[in-house]
């Protein structure tokens, strides 16, 4: 087990990258630590596969490094890193029987039998297969033979780290949960690093410690799950996590004010000149429908009601905007002005979140 | 509801019986009634009942014929099998050498028999052969018109030069259907080269490789025309395989009637093995669904 480094990494898959765009992974300097355990997320082609065949050593980066603890095994081959890997697709050796699967990175490794056969059994217990130890892989259901690969990536366990590609697509919903579960169960027991790549925030959120949000190649935050959710480092995040999405809208800065087609949103901090294209940001969770004169007109278009509380989708000078009003909170046909609350909005120039100072 | 009972419709099928018919069952027939019967010419002929077939099983001379089939069967598979699985293995996967591998893998099985059977005819010649006269320049005493090994040694290399391609490209579809994945699993898994082949690939190939071995050894089984135009059986009955024997009997000697009895057990040694092969096909599909 070991912290893992990524210094100066990038990644094309051209032979000569002219410029930043060739780049499937942009330039990152990143220290993981030891032990916990993060989510990939990211929408598909935003490198986060790349990421983790480079950390396990099936793609070699373009340039940089990458240390496990303080050893640089940027030119280790995969079978030197001792990590394990799920991956999105069941891979399961057809011919060998299920314990032989879950023996096969012991034996490779050239440990004691007994030694084996217990770590084999505790995991045949954690994936629920103990009864069907003796048969062979081919043909058992999808979902059984991820549960192989997903127990063949657990069976040692001494590893630096274990990754996950997408390794819950082809399981059951009710099966995904339960699994899920259990991993996270795993990982305070046993403290590997996990690094568990996804596209579903839910499962990411559910799952890590740390959440590392990709877009476009590049890490934009890393973060738990509530300062993806309170403080989005990137427009891009505070679309991604949360459902509706951040509202962003385009926005003037003058101090700790700001105006959006001359009408004023007092902000709980000040800001200094900035250039670039300035927006702010606030979550659904965080603007209030109102029939207060002091709140910002706004047109209700549609109310869109989820059950556990209402999504009011409005047009906000033009632009978009979603609000979400508890199950408690009346919706009525007066209310048409918003507020939003002043410390829960964020400032974005070109997409990056700035941070002011006290006002 | 009623059914409706109209059999005119058979009437639509008569083509096809037609067909079937003068192709198929006609020329078989024929053969079966020559195979019961003699003739001294004038087209009569005499009931024999099954003389000719007891003859044929206890010919000393089509025992010879089938050993040395069975031999050239089995030397020619135990060398195309694993060196076509050895080819297709260290074929480029992917790229521009991918395709020039496949094209150059092709061409032999695009010449026509009786040229292959030219081609190694007048390589292996003495006086005039690259390969007889290099190995004659060379000391090496090499004849194949004269010694039997010599001959079999070409027939054998023939056949391989011609037909390992098809065993190496069936081997290669097999393997190119193995997802990358399985590979990466197999490196983080620590598994030797050795694992991976006998874990992975020979799993995934076991499917094209049944087909290989199938058709090869039919073919093999078969075969006439390359070792009748290199060797013409000879030197003396060395190279005389079950088919040039066949044909020297029917129409050499014109023994219709041992010939046409030969004719229908050898059809059905072939059937009943090809048989065999799909038995063990379907049984090994069905474990794989178990």
């Amino acid at each position: 087990m070991a912290k893992i480094t990524l210094s100066h990494l990038a990644h094309s898959y051209l032979p000569h990258p002219a410029s930043e765009d060739d780049f499937a992974l942009k330039e990152m300097n990143h220290v993981w630590e030891d032990g916990a355990a993060y989510a990939l997320l990211g929408p598909s082609g935003c490198g986060k596969t790349t990421l983790l065949n480079i950390i396990s050593g099936l793609l070699h980066p373009s340039q940089g490094s990458i240390l496990f603890g303080d050893t640089d095994v940027t030119e280790a081959p995969t079978t030197a890193r001792n990590i394990a890997q799920v991956f999105q697709f069941p891979v399961v050796y057809d011919t060998m029987t299920v314990r032989d699967n879950l023996a096969f990175p012991l034996k490779n490794r050239g440990a004691e039998p007994a030694y084996i056969a217990s770590r084999v059994a505790q995991i045949a217990e954690m994936i629920g297969m103990e009864d069907q130890l003796g048969r062979r892989a081919r043909g058992l259901t999808a979902d059984a033979k991820q549960k192989i690969s997903l127990g063949r990536g657990m069976v040692r366990e001494d590893v630096n780290a274990i990754l996950f590609d997408e390794p819950l697509t082809v399981i059951d919903p009710h099966m995904k949960w339960a699994l899920r579960t259990q991993l996270k169960s795993l990982h305070r027991e046993f403290g590997h690093t996990m690094i568990y790549v996804t596209h579903d925030q839910t499962e990411a959120l559910t799952f890590a410690d740390k959440v590392v949000v990709m877009y476009d190649g590049r890490v934009v935050q890393i973060g738990t799950p509530e300062e993806l959710f309170e403080a989005p480092g990137h427009t891009f995040v505070g679309y991604f996590i949360g459902s509706p999405g951040m509202n962003v809208l385009d926005a003037n800065i003058e101090g700790d004010r700001a105006y959006i087609n001359g009408a004023e949103i007092p902000l709980s901090r000040g800001y200094g000149e900035l250039g670039g294209r300035v927006q702010i940001g606030v979550r659904p969770e965080f603007v209030s429908l109102t029939a207060d004169r002091d709140g910002l007109p706004v047109n209700v278009r549609r109310i869109e009601d989820v059950g556990r509380h209402r999504i009011v989708r409005a047009d906000f000078f033009g632009t978009d905007i979603s609000i979400i009003a508890g199950e408690e909170t009346p919706v009525s046909a007066d209310m048409n002005r918003v507020t939003f609350r002043p410390d829960k909005i964020g400032v974005y120039v070109d997409d990056w979140r700035v941070t002011g100072g006290a006002a | 509801m009623e059914k409706t009972v109209n059999h005119k419709a058979w009437f639509l099928v008569l083509p096809v019986l037609v067909l079937v018919a003068f192709s198929a069952v006609i020329p078989l027939m024929t053969v079966v009634n020559y195979s019961v019967q003699d003739s001294f010419g004038n087209n009569q002929f005499f009931w024999v009942g099954i003389e000719w077939f007891q003859e044929i099983l206890t010919s000393e001379r089509i025992h010879n014929a089938l050993g040395r089939q069975l031999m050239f069967s089995a030397i020619i598979l135990a060398i195309e099998i694993p060196l076509g699985v050895f080819i297709a293995l260290n074929m480029p996967k992917r790229g521009i050498w991918a395709s020039v591998c496949l094209v150059l893998m092709a061409l032999p099985l695009l010449i026509p028999w009786n040229v292959v059977g030219t081609i190694w005819q007048v390589f292996g010649r003495v006086d005039i052969g690259l390969l007889g006269h290099t190995l004659a320049a060379m000391g090496i005493d090499y004849n194949y018109t004269q010694d039997a090994f010599d001959a079999w040694v070409t027939v054998i290399v023939m056949d391989v030069w011609h037909w390992t391609s098809l065993v190496a490209l069936l081997a290669y579809a097999g393997l190119q259907s193995i997802p990358e994945a399985y590979y990466q699993a197999a490196k983080i898994d620590q598994a030797s080269r050795w694992a991976v082949f006998r874990y992975i690939e020979l799993p995934k190939m076991q499917g094209v490789l049944l087909i290989a071995i199938l058709l090869r050894f039919m073919d093999s089984f078969m075969i006439y025309t390359e070792p009748f135009v290199v060797t013409g059986g000879g030197p003396g009955n060395a190279t005389t395989f079950l088919s040039i024997d066949l044909v020297k009997m029917a129409l050499g000697q014109f023994d219709l009637g041992p010939a046409a009895a030969f004719s229908i057990m050898y059809f059905l040694v072939i059937l009943l093995i090809s048989w065999v092969f799909y038995t063990v096909m379907t049984n090994l599909d069905k474990r794989e669904g178990a």
